[in-house]
Formats: structure tokens, C-alpha cells, sequence
């Protein structure tokens, strides 16, 4: 089956998931990102790479964080941003999906970016949009968040320069955490090679070993000279669905404190997502600690979106 | 104009190292206060690497800052040909504001390149001057921008594609290579 | 009329029958098979050269969508399908808008389906007024006004009381019932199998364990009670195993498995492809394995359809939120081929599983070809290849995951009670 994320040269024509790329454009797109970093530090931010293109947000699941630097980036390219968050308009009038996105095609929006509750939205909308419109994958359910997954790994990659020889722990909510599965493509695609997933059983997906991962249940283990530690956010509906008791006890048994960091390598890095429930999964001294870099992760963020942005965004002629 | 039947031969082309030497000889009235020095990828800059050798007393002495431009975000062809799959982020630490700027590019032809290049260095700022420099003006330039100075004049076919190379022991040579669906810089 | 079935191959499992004969038909019955009755002058004559002719399909459960969802299907649409498939006789399963749970309804069903004068129509009562397991539906009055066994579609009966109840009344009168095996708290809001490819799409997953866990209530519940069950639509390994101890038992139960389960796995959603968003979800490899050998073996009685057509929106959206199931009818006969090609199963036991054990089940007189017997029969070309697309569906469904798969198994001839209701 042709992967829909690449075009028929194998370049990327959307960005709907981490897995299935290879490990060429994953590099493409982190080295892209190197050199908008430098531009976010000039007075004039913008280049003027998608100019008189016109970026259209199309947010079905809430999210002001996410949107927002999604709406940096583009700016950032120089492109006309329109941002729709469709729970509040035509959406719960009934429109689908699809007729949503056509109605927007045809008022020339030229990129998506698509966040919505439900796995698989972003393929859906790829699969039905014509040529030349390009969609990115601001997270669909539990199954992607490739951005996020890139940015992470490029934060990564800036502190730990020598990948091939880390020890990664991601902690926390796997089961249904799109974050922690880009998180997991990206490292093992890039040839990370310990990725290990800190969490209770209730938190796991069936058979997640095949993602290529070591299972920990106990945090204090799972820990044990690890260079990176990705913290994944805990949400309350999972006290409801009986998957833990309370965030009391979860802060207890997998909450990330300073004796439990230093159970990892002196000079390992702390990364969270966000938004952060202090208290809950990440202790207040470690979030704001000097091995965090969870702010820096944000800048990265932009400067990742803006490279998906200016590759998905430019002509297919051969590459130069 | 190119003469598109002039073809050129490879034994025709300069040597690059003697003509480096040339471009020094012509650079060193430029460089005074407040000068700084930007490459361009990636011929320029190794052309740069090597003038900030060659030129190291009188760079010291004036105390010219150097930078370097990876022009990808600025071409014009980014509609038709997209993103480079591999780009260096430019670096320019000095602040371009009211700066003499000597811009160094290898071959100069199109003069998109350069086009690129000010358009690139106006959002980091205002510089004073822009002098461009190349070691080669290949002819055949499209719009209205020429360099103020070159260590040599070619006049090439069209159909010819003229390079800067590093060779294997650091040296640079100019290479002739068969026109394909590479862009013109 | 009077129709002379030429050089066909005919295969008529019950009766043994494998060969090249003729079949005399009459009075809308099959006079006699090979030998002509004496004078016998037909007044149609179809050579079936190079054809193969066994009884007309019957198939275990398709969705006619009347009554109540008309804009998704329609009585004879579907039943113009069923016919292109090759099914004379098919079960329709109670979860239609109002539920079978009246007589009144099932008479207006079956009047409606005589009408139409197409495949038979056999409808399965609601086991529980409104499908919504606590009190019983009529079951006496619905068998009376045509229904064949009862059946809750897919909706779990929660209290076990009430499944205990159902199946010692229905055992009272000898009806069967038809149940799904899936434990409901297990299986809310999954969409897909529960393993690997379920954790790599981000899609909430149904465990094998929902299919074990309430296939033991249902066979625990049969032995104690003495009730005649089917289970419809086995999907795993484990789930063979346990009907194949209950057999070994002595137990009276049956069970079906749908041929989209023969041939596809959880890998076939690939790129979310809303078509493979089915109830019981695809399984795994193994499972597909298992099911095969189970029904190689007589583990397993009969192939259905499961045909369940919705209307292109419904498909149309992300997929767990698209909706559940797979248009089916005209597929039945191509894709049963296609699975005993692969298994290498002579092609008459194949044909059994979906012509006289489906039959069987239903408790009706179909299936086989025998002298005197209705003259359903299906005539088809095994070695006729089409595509399966939109344009060649003549269901209102076209959603179906060989969409674009040419298969080999041409409908050429459908006939029903000795008349042609369909030729190609």
C-alpha cells in the first residue's frame, strides 16, 4: 500500500505520523529546523518562503498552546493564517468533516493543519483533499502527534548530540498518549537505542513491546541511568474509567521528584509536552530545575513546524 | 551575453587557487572599519575561509567580523523546486546594522543568487554598503545586479555548468559539469 | 415453466452430487437431476457450459435496512443484490427501526420480501422486546408469523438472569437462538482488535478475552438450560476451540463465521481504512487461521455475509467514528471461492458451508437440490473474474474493503421457486 504521506519521488507531500517515514526525511526535516532557529533570533523573524499562502488551523479538539505556535510558524513563513476551531461553528451545526475542509478549499486554503479527537482524522482529510493541498497532523486521537515527536527528538538532539547512544524513558499515560507514540517512532527510527516505557499496566497498550520498547511498572528501575526522561501528561477522566485510584497515588509511584532524577545519569534532561500538572506527574523543583529544558522545547517547536511547513510548502521539482 | 555556441573546454579554466590569490590582491583596499565579511554557500564560504587566512593581518587589524548565508529561504524558485534537502542555517553573529558588508559568492551568473542573498541580510538589517565579490563572472546575468569586483571574466555556453570545488586535499578548483535540471544561481 | 439446465457442473452436496449433469426443472421444483423425466419438453433451456450450478446460496444474516432505514437500503435493492449474488434464501437479523419484535411487523416483512418475488426472506425475531435484555419478546407468536430462531443482533444481554430466562423459554419450545459472543463492558467503545496494530493506530481495542469470556456464559448457559444456539460471527482462535469442546460435548450449538473474517486481518485497516471498521473487529493472523481450520474441520457450519450496507457519509469520517460494517451479498459466493482456493478445499464442502448447513441452521427447506425440493439454484462461473466496485454493486451499499479487488466467481443465472430472478 502506498505510504499517503509521501508522493510518488518519496518526497513528503503531508505530515500525518512519524511511523512510516524514513529516517531521510525525519533528518531533512530536523536540519530544516536548524537553520529556522537561527532565524527566530534575528529582529526580523519572517522569511518569505509561503508567501500569499494561506495556512488554515482546522482545530476540531481544543487546544489554544498548540494552535498558537502553529500560527507563529506560518507567520513566521509569511503566510496568510486562518485559524477555525470548529467546535464552536459549523461542526456542531452538523457539517462533516470533509465538507468543512471543502468549503475551505474552496476559499484557497492551501495547507491544513488538523487537530482532532479521533484517530486516523488527519489520514481521512489527506486522503480527500486534491493535489496540491498539503496536511499536517496537529494530533489525531491516540495515534499521532508528529510534530511533537520531531520536536522532542530535535531538543533532544541539541543537548545529547550523540543519539546512537542514549538511554530514553518515557513516563506516564502510553495508552493514550499520541505524543508518547510519535515519541517512540522518532527515537527508534533515529536509531536511539534503549526506549523504555515507565508506566502501570493500566496505562499501556496491548503488546506495546512491538513498538520496540522495555516495559517498566516501577519508576525507581525504569530510571536507572537514563540520559532522557520524557514526561507524559495525566489526565483526570482516568481516575473515572477506573484505570488509578487518584493522582495522589500516581504522584506517589510515578511522579517525577529530585530523588527519583537522580536515580538517572547527573546530567540527564527532563521533558514534558505540556501543559504540566504540577504536583501530579512532575514535582514543581524538577519542572523549573536546571536539567528541565521544557521551555527550550517550545522555541524548538516552532522552528520544527515551521520547517514542515516550508517543505510540505514549496514545489516538487528535483531536489537541488 | 553567453555566446551559446562558446564553448567552453576544461583545459580553458583558470586555475581557482591563482585566481583566489587575485581576488585577495583586489579585496585588501576594502577591508577598513567597521567592514565585515559574509559567504555564501557553499562556494563562497570556503572562498571566505580562505581570504580570512590570506588577509588574517589586516582583518585583525580592523577587527572585520565574518558571517555566512545559506540563501534557501530566500530563492526564487522555491515555487517550482521547494526546499534544498540539505541547508546550513546561516550565521550572521555581528549586527548588519550600518556595516560595510563584502559579500563573496564563487561564480556569479544569474545574479538571483545575490538577490537572494540582500534580500536575506535587509531582515537582518541595515548595512551601510554591500560590495559583491566573485571569484568567477561567468556571464549571462538576468537582472540588473553585477558584482563590483571578480578575479576573472568567462564567457560559457549555456548549456555549460560552471562550479567551485574542494578538492580532496583542500585546494579549490572551478569544474565544468553537464547542465541537468540544476538551478542557476 | 419448464427449464432444461444444460452440461453444468453440478455440485449438490447434500445429495453427493459432483458432476456433469443436467437439471430438469417444473412447476417451479426440481423434477430430476442428470436423466430427463419422461416427456419433458422445456420451455427454457440455459446452457450452462463451462458453469457450475448448485443450489441458490443461503445466507445467514443480511441487513435489509427495512424496516426504518430506508436511506441506507432498501427491501429490493438488497434483495436485487442478494439475487446477483447467487442467495435465494437469507436470514435478516431483528435490529432493524421499529426492532422485530412484533408480529405484525414480521408478516408486513415477509409480505414485502413475497412481493418482491426475489430471495427468500427468513426473518430472526427480537430474543428481547426492543433488543434492550430484559423482558422477552412473543417468541411463540413471532415463530408463528414466520420467524426462524431469535436472535439480540449486537446488542449484549448484561443481565445474565435474563439470558438464563430467554434460553430456557426458547429451549421450552425448541427455537433457536442466534447470539454474538461479545462481553459488552469489555468491548465498549472499541473499534478494533486489541493488539499491536490497534496500539500503533491509537484505536481503543476489543480483547479476545470479550469473545471467550461471554462465549462461556453462552455455552454454560446452554448446557444447563438445554438451548439450541448459533453463535454468529466467530472471530477468534480461542473461540473455535471452545465451540469445538462444546461440540465434543454434545452440546446443540452451531456457528457461523463471516467471510470477511476468512480473508482479512487487523493489518488490512492499513492507512485507517474506514471499509475494514467491522463488528467483530478483524482479527489476527492466527485468528484468521484458526477460523479456517475450524471450519475445514466442522468446527465451524457456515460462511455468511454478515451484509451490512451503509449509506458513502457514513463512511466518510474518522474510524472509529464511521459506521460499523460491510456491504456483503455479492460477495459471498466470490469470496467462499477465494477461501477454499487458498485452503485448498474441494469446492462442494465449501459450497456446503454456505448452502445446506446454512440451511440447517435456519431450520428451512433450502440448500440442496434434491428431486422435489424448491428449484433455487445459483449458476455461476468459477473461473469469471470482475472487479468490485460502486458501479458493479447492485446493493445500496457500496462500501465494502475489496473495493477495487477483482474477484473470481461470476453470477450468471440466480433462479427462485423455478423462475430466473437474475442473469448477468
Amino acid at each position: 500500500m502506498n505510504n499517503p504521506q509521501l508522493d510518488t519521488d518519496g518526497q513528503l507531500r503531508h505530515l500525518l505520523s512519524i511511523e512510516g517515514l524514513p529516517k531521510k526525511i525525519l533528518n531533512q526535516i530536523l536540519d530544516t529546523a536548524e537553520s529556522f532557529v537561527g532565524v527566530a533570533e534575528r529582529e526580523v523573524k519572517k522569511v518569505p518562503l509561503l508567501r500569499g499562502k494561506t495556512v488554515c488551523n482546522l482545530f476540531f479538539e481544543n487546544s489554544t498552546r498548540t494552535r498558537t505556535t502553529f500560527e507563529i510558524a506560518a507567520k513566521r513563513l509569511s503566510a496568510d493564517v486562518i485559524s477555525l476551531n470548529v467546535s464552536t461553528s459549523s461542526q456542531s451545526k452538523g457539517e462533516t468533516i470533509l465538507d468543512t475542509v471543502d468549503n475551505l478549499i474552496a476559499m484557497h486554503a492551501d495547507m491544513f493543519v488538523v487537530r482532532h479527537a479521533q484517530s486516523g482524522a488527519a489520514h481521512l482529510i489527506a486522503k480527500h483533499v486534491p493535489p496540491h493541498i498539503h496536511v499536517i497532523n496537529a494530533g489525531d486521537g491516540r495515534h499521532s502527534h508528529p510534530t511533537q515527536g520531531l520536536l522532542d527528538v530535535f531538543t533532544i538532539r541539541k543537548y545529547k548530540p550523540e543519539l546512537h547512544n542514549l538511554r530514553v524513558a518515557i513516563v506516564g499515560d502510553v495508552l493514550h498518549s499520541r505524543v508518547a507514540r510519535s515519541e517512540i517512532h522518532a527515537l527508534t527510527t533515529l536509531g536511539v537505542p534503549e526506549v523504555r516505557v515507565i508506566a502501570p499496566k493500566t496505562l499501556l497498550p496491548a503488546q506495546v513491546e512491538k513498538l520496540g520498547v522495555h516495559v517498566y511498572h516501577d519508576m525507581d528501575e525504569g530510571l536507572k541511568d537514563v540520559d532522557v526522561i520524557m514526561m507524559l501528561r495525566l489526565q483526570n477522566e482516568r481516575m473515572n474509567g477506573a484505570m488509578l485510584p487518584s493522582s495522589e497515588e500516581y504522584f506517589k509511584t510515578y511522579g517525577l521528584t529530585p530523588e527519583r532524577l537522580a536515580l538517572a545519569k547527573p546530567d540527564a534532561i527532563v521533558m514534558h509536552p505540556g501543559p504540566m500538572n504540577r504536583g501530579v506527574e512532575i514535582d514543581s523543583t524538577v519542572a523549573d530545575g536546571k536539567q528541565s529544558v521544557i521551555l527550550p522545547q517550545v522555541t524548538y517547536g516552532i522552528a520544527i513546524r515551521m520547517a514542515v511547513m516550508a517543505i510540505l510548502g514549496g514545489g516538487t521539482g528535483a531536489a537541488l | 551575453m553567453t555566446d551559446a555556441n562558446h564553448t567552453l573546454d576544461h583545459n580553458q579554466l583558470p586555475d581557482a587557487e591563482a585566481l583566489l590569490l587575485v581576488l585577495a590582491d583586489k579585496l585588501k583596499p576594502l577591508l577598513k572599519a567597521n567592514t565585515a565579511l559574509v559567504g555564501i554557500h557553499s562556494g563562497g564560504v570556503w572562498l571566505m575561509q580562505r581570504l580570512l587566512v590570506l588577509l588574517a593581518d589586516q582583518i585583525k587589524l580592523h577587527q572585520i567580523e565574518h558571517g555566512t548565508l545559506d540563501v534557501s529561504f530566500y530563492r526564487d524558485d522555491y515555487a517550482q523546486r521547494g526546499l534544498k534537502a540539505e541547508n546550513r542555517p546561516s550565521q550572521i553573529a555581528f549586527d548588519v546594522e550600518n556595516k560595510h558588508i563584502i559579500l563573496i559568492d564563487d561564480v556569479f551568473y544569474t545574479g538571483r543568487t545575490t538577490r537572494a542573498a540582500m534580500n536575506e541580510l535587509f531582515d537582518y538589517g541595515r548595512p551601510a554598503s554591500i560590495t559583491l565579490i566573485a571569484l568567477v563572472n561567468r556571464g549571462g546575468r538576468e537582472l540588473p545586479i553585477a558584482p563590483q569586483m571578480v578575479a576573472a571574466d568567462l564567457s560559457l555556453a549555456a548549456s555549460q555548468h560552471l562550479q567551485l570545488t574542494k578538492l580532496a586535499d583542500g585546494s579549490l578548483a572551478l569544474e565544468l559539469t553537464p547542465q541537468h535540471n540544476s538551478a542557476r544561481p | 415453466m419448464k427449464i432444461h439446465i444444460k452440461n453444468g457442473q453440478v455440485i449438490d452436496p447434500k445429495n453427493n452430487i459432483n458432476d456433469k449433469l443436467d437439471v430438469f426443472i417444473a412447476a417451479g421444483k426440481i423434477v430430476s437431476i442428470g436423466t430427463m423425466p419422461d416427456g419433458f419438453v422445456a420451455t427454457k433451456t440455459i446452457d450452462a457450459t463451462n458453469l457450475t450450478v448448485c443450489p441458490g446460496l443461503v445466507d445467514l444474516s443480511a441487513r435489509l435496512r427495512e424496516p426504518g432505514d430506508e436511506y441506507k437500503a432498501r427491501l429490493a435493492s438488497e434483495l436485487q443484490a442478494a439475487v446477483a449474488g447467487g442467495v435465494t434464501s437469507l436470514a435478516c437479523p431483528p435490529d432493524t427501526d421499529p426492532v422485530l419484535d412484533e408480529p405484525g411487523l414480521v408478516e408486513m416483512l415477509k409480505h414485502r420480501a413475497k412481493q418482491q418475488g426475489l430471495a427468500h426472506v427468513y426473518p430472526l425475531g427480537a430474543m428481547t422486546r426492543q433488543l434492550k435484555g430484559a423482558a422477552l419478546s412473543e417468541m411463540n407468536e413471532l415463530h408463528t408469523a414466520g420467524c426462524v430462531g431469535f436472535s439480540q443482533a449486537n446488542i449484549a444481554v448484561t443481565d445474565t438472569q435474563v439470558l438464563w430466562r430467554a434460553m430456557e423459554y426458547a429451549a421450552t419450545f425448541g427455537f433457536t437462538l442466534f447470539l454474538h459472543a461479545e462481553e459488552p463492558f469489555l468491548a465498549a467503545k472499541g473499534v478494533a482488535h486489541d493488539g499491536e496494530v490497534a496500539t500503533r493506530m491509537g484505536l481503543k481495542g476489543i480483547p479476545s478475552a470479550a469473545e471467550a469470556l461471554a462465549l462461556a456464559s453462552i455455552l454454560r448457559i446452554a448446557q444447563e438450560t438445554g438451548a439450541s444456539v448459533h453463535i454468529s460471527r466467530l472471530s477468534t482462535a480461542e473461540g473455535v476451540a471452545m465451540v469445538r469442546a462444546a461440540k465434543a460435548q454434545g452440546l446443540k450449538v452451531s456457528c457461523d463465521v463471516s467471510a470477511n473474517h476468512l480473508l482479512l486481518t487487523e493489518h488490512d485497516i492499513a492507512y485507517f481504512d474506514a471499509n475494514c471498521h467491522l463488528k467483530p473487529p478483524l482479527r489476527t493472523q492466527r485468528d484468521k487461521a484458526e477460523l479456517s481450520a475450524g471450519l475445514k474441520d466442522g468446527t465451524i457450519d457456515a460462511i455468511c455475509s454478515d451484509h451490512t450496507p451503509v449509506d458513502d457519509d457514513a463512511k466518510l469520517a474518522p474510524f472509529a467514528e464511521a459506521e460499523i460494517g460491510a456491504t456483503g451479498l455479492e460477495l459471498l459466493l466470490p469470496l467462499t471461492l477465494k477461501w477454499a482456493a487458498q485452503e485448498k478445499v474441494s469446492l462442494p464442502h465449501a459450497i456446503e458451508r454456505i448452502t445446506k448447513a446454512s440451511a440447517n441452521i435456519l431450520g428451512v427447506a433450502a440448500g440442496d437440490l434434491s428431486p422435489n425440493s424448491n428449484a433455487d439454484l445459483c449458476i455461476f462461473d468459477a473461473n469469471e473474474y470482475w472487479k468490485v466496485s460502486p458501479k458493479t454493486l447492485k446493493s445500496q451499499g457500496k462500501n465494502s474493503p475489496f473495493t477495487g479487488l477483482e474477484l473470481a466467481g461470476k453470477v450468471k443465472f440466480t433462479l427462485v421457486n423455478g423462475q430466473v430472478v437474475y442473469h448477468d
